[in-house]
Formats: C-alpha cells, structure tokens, sequence
C-alpha cells in the first residue's frame, strides 16, 4: 500500500481520449463523471478487448476439444495471472473469479458457516458498506456466533483501541473495508491484520474502494482474504476478484454446486475439483474477466503511483474549492483518505444538490452510499458525494464546485 | 370547486411560462412552500411513502366526501413534486382521484420524473395517493 506524493507526470488530455464516453454530454452540458466510487468509466482498450472477444473466440472455456475453447481458456487464465501478479498473489488459483466484491464477500461468509460454532465472534467495523454487514449478519443468526463492530470517530477513522479491546480468541474473523466507500478513508489494515492474527483470527478485506487507487499487495499485507470487483477499476460490471490463502480456500467448502466445480460425480459421491474451479461452478464471465485483465494492464501502464498522485492533487483542489462554499461540511477528514469528497450543505437535503448539478450534466451520488451506519453516526440522512478517478480535472472540478453554488443558491 | 382535469390545466399553463428547466424547477420548489402540511404526529412510518430517497409522508382524511391531502418532505425538490400533486387531487372525490389521468406531469417538464426506476418516488407517490383514494372510496359504498 503506498500513497505516492511525488507530481504526477502525465497528460490527463490524452489519457482522456481513452474514454469515449466522456466526450458526450449530458443535459446539453459536457459530462463531468464524478461518480467513480459507485463505477468507473471504461477506457478504449478494455472496450476493444470485450469487441475482440465477442467477435473473434466467443466460446466456453476449459475441456473444450475445438480451437476457440482453448483460446478463451487460454485468454482467461491469462487474466487470472495477471491479477494474481497485480496484488501478488502467491498462486494464481488463489485467484478465484466471482461476479464481483458482493458474490465474493458471500462466499466467504458461507463458507465460513461450517467453520463457525456459538459463541465465536465476528468483528466488523462501523464504517462498512451493507454487502459487508448483512452476509455477516446472516451468518451470525445461522451459527449463534455473534457480531461485534469497531466504532469510528468523528474524523471518520476506526476507534483501534477499541478494536484491540474486542479481539479475543472467540474472534474467529475480522471483516474490513480496506477504503470506506461512504468517506474514503483509508483504514489502517496491516496493524489490523497484525492483531487479529496474534488472535488466530481470519482477515477479510473488502478492496472494491482501495484498488481503483491503491494497488495492494496480499503477502505484504499477509491478509487471508481480499475482494474487488472490476467495475471501479475500468473493467466491466459483474466481474471481480477473491484472493484467499490457499490454506483458508482448502478449507473452505464449495459455495454452489453445478459445472466446472467438480472433479468426478455419481449418484453416491460427487468429489470437488482443485482451486480455483472449486468455487467456479458454471460458465462464468469469461469476457469480463478477460476486460479485467486488460483494465488492470491500462492502469498499471499509467501506473497505479502516478494514478495515487493525480488523484490526491484532484483531492486536495476540490477540498479547497468546496470549502469556500459557506456552510458546506466535509464528512470524513481523516488524514489519509482517497480522492472522495462526501459533503452536505447547510440542511439541503443531498438530494437536491443531485438533481439539480445533474441538470448542469454533473454526475455524483447522493444518498446513505449504502452505509446508513455511517450517516447514524453523523445524524444525517446522507451526502452528496464526489469521487474522483485519474481522468478527471480540476477544470471539471471548477465546473462542478460553480455547479454545487448554483444550486445553494437556488435551494436555500 | 375544480375539476382534477381543470387544476392540472391551470397547472400546466403556469410551467408553460418558464421557458428552461432552472426556472420550471424554481417554480416547482415555490410550489413546495404551498403545501398544505402534515401535521407532527402523522410523520409515521406507516404515512412515509416508500422508493423515495428523500422522505415523504402524505396523510388523508375525508372531509365532507372528499379526499383531503396534507403531507410533507425534508427535500425540496420533492417537496415541490408532491405539492403538485396534492393541488391537482386534494379535495377530491375519491372516486375522481382514481379515475384521474397523470400525463400532466410530462407537460410541465417533468417527464424525466416519471421514470419507475428514478430515486425520487414520483410513481410511488401518485400510486400512494391513489390507494388512498381506493381505501377511502371502500369506506363510502
């Protein structure tokens, strides 16, 4: 994990010829897309890959005889390398493909059910999104573990001391989100990690908002399991990632039955196929995964320290430019956060602000960012939330802040 | 005492005024500070109109066999969506608020709005206004 700080050196002009879609508009305005964190624009390339595919070697993958089986085959295991060598990840079959960060997060926690007896405990923390409190919860009322949540302070940032006080040898799992989706705030996951293995508990990350930014590395971070989903990282929708220790994965049961997962079945006795395919049943994405392979190849050709840099200075301008705005309030300000901007103004509801910057072709989210836990704390029914990616300017940003003014002016 | 058609007209005729969607919205937010409120003790649970991101309550009574509407948002926008609606069927015949046609609000320049799949409700809240109608209308036969 590195937040890079050095001056970023790259065109953000020409790295937006790459995205086709940001050159429409929207509402008659040109499109300003600050709405990253829910899904990311998808560049050139990644959409050439998905065209090739269709047009050239659409075909199911694995025991097929014929020449465009084998290429897909080929094509997706090569995706799985490079996003086992992207978060480097020990063995590429502890790179397990899902349908993104939710499937996977549901994985885990129905695998862990046969793990789990009463009286064990499940640590979350109060910042999560509710795809990673609700398959706990689940899990929690199927095996009478119970759940415990970390507190956040106001700045946004996890309570540590409270969270060492909560570990003990009934924790038998620690579910956090590397980046929180409602604030941004980067946790501070390898002392986690630390504690909770001095514990003997198992460690999930939920990556989906630190990958776009952050390029994690899983044995650095000696993490047991982390998800991302390839939608915010210039991949499509309905494809991403589980990277698992393959020890945890061993010891995990399958997670549905059906094609690929199997190694040989009778009436009597089916037994499971070896990673990954164990937890692969049926024809998966293989376009989407192969679009991810090649989403990650574009980032990392940019190169995810010069992506950290950029963003950061977008980050640091907007902060700026917003608070100009009188009565405008920040939400999670804690030091190390990634470039999302969660604010209200004044008691505009936040989705006014919505829809009325919308109409001026802007796009953020407004709402509780599925994190109504968060927006309790704070006693606020949501935010207006900017995120923003690589691709974006700070002319966008001077478009949007004169946007967010306007409709101040017309909502107070 | 207007019809919903002639209420919706008069409606329609006033946004007809505003020629960009900055002073449509202006006059809808206007509108919102017209609505006849809920009183405190209605904002339930069971009065807040569901799909919306921003929460609506809408209460009815019968007074004199109509329907009177009062309700109320913490957005303005939305505020002003269900005041518009509340004028064109408070103080209805139950039966009239069933019956009543909506495309009214396409010609105000809301049309965007009227998408099920849209965050602000505007569906659901024509749908909650009607049912109160079909509840009330039980309660008369």
């Amino acid at each position: 994990m590195k937040v890079a700080t050095e001056k970023a050196h790259f065109n953000v002009e020409t790295i937006r010829k790459d995205f086709p879609i940001l050159s429409r508009k929207v509402n008659g305005y040109p499109l300003v897309y600050f709405d990253n964190a829910a899904t990311s624009q998808t560049p050139q390339q990644v959409i050439d890959t998905i065209v090739d595919y269709y047009s050239r070697y659409n075909a199911n993958i694995h025991r097929g005889v014929h020449t465009l089986s084998q290429e897909a085959t080929d094509a997706y295991e090569e995706a799985r390398i490079k996003i086992q060598k992207h978060f480097n990840a020990e063995k590429s079959h502890e790179i397990i493909f899902t349908s993104g960060t939710t499937h996977a997060i549901n994985l885990v926690a129905s695998g862990f059910a046969s793990l789990l007896k009463k009286g064990d405990e499940i640590i979350v923390s109060a910042l999560e999104h509710h795809s990673n409190i609700v398959p706990w919860q689940m899990l929690c009322e199927k095996t009478g573990a119970q759940l415990k949540v970390i507190p956040m302070g106001e700045e946004g940032a996890l309570k540590m001391d409270e969270f060492e006080a909560l570990l003990s040898e009934r924790t038998k799992l620690v579910f956090v989100n590397h980046v929180s989706n409602a604030l941004g705030t980067v946790n501070p996951v390898k002392e986690i990690i630390k504690k909770a293995h001095e514990v003997g508990a198992a460690v999930l990350l939920d990556g989906a908002q630190a990958a776009p930014h952050i390029k994690a590395d899983v044995q650095e971070l000696d993490v047991d399991f982390y998800v991302v989903s390839a939608h915010k990282m210039c991949g499509p929708t309905g494809v991403g990632v589980l990277y698992g220790k393959e020890e945890w994965l061993n010891k995990l049961p399958p997670y549905q039955g059906g094609g690929e997962m199997i190694a040989t079945v009778t009436f009597e006795k089916t037994t499971y196929a070896d990673l990954p395919h164990k937890f692969e049943a049926g024809t998966p994405n293989i376009c989407g995964g192969i679009a991810f392979g090649a989403a990650l190849d574009y980032m990392n050709n940019i190169g995810f320290d010069t992506i950290a840099a950029y963003e950061q200075e977008l980050l640091e301008y907007a902060t700026e430019k917003l608070r100009e705005i009188e009565g405008l309030k920040i939400y999670g300000t804690s030091g190390e956060k990634t470039a999302v901007i969660s604010f209200n103004i004044g008691d505009i509801h936040p989705y006014d602000i919505g829809t009325i910057i919308d109409k001026l072709g802007i796009a953020v989210r407004t709402g509780h960012h599925c994190a109504q836990p968060v927006m309790d704390f704070y006693g606020i029914p949501g935010t207006v939330r900017a995120s923003f990616a690589f691709y974006n300017t700070k002319e966008e940003i001077d478009v949007f802040v004169k946007a967010v003014e306007r409709a101040k002016n017309m909502l107070s | 005492m207007k019809t919903i058609k002639e209420i919706q007209e008069e409606i329609v005729d006033e946004f007809e005024m505003f020629d960009d969607w900055m002073q449509r919205y202006e006059h809808m937010i206007e509108l919102g500070k017209s609505l006849p409120l809920i009183e405190e003790k209605y904002k339930t649970d069971d009065n807040l109109i569901k799909g919306c991101q921003s929460k609506v309550w809408v209460h009815a009574e019968l007074e004199d066999d109509r329907l009177v509407f009062t309700s109320d948002s913490d957005a303005i926008i939305t505020k002003g969506i269900i005041a518009i609606l509340v004028r064109a069927f408070s103080n209805q015949p139950p039966k009239a608020i069933i019956e009543a046609d909506t495309t009214f609000i396409d010609e105000i320049g809301l049309k965007e709005h009227l998408s099920p799949t849209r965050a602000n409700g505007l569906v659901s809240m024509i749908k909650q206004l009607k049912m109160y109608a079909v509840a009330y209308q039980t309660q008369l036969n």
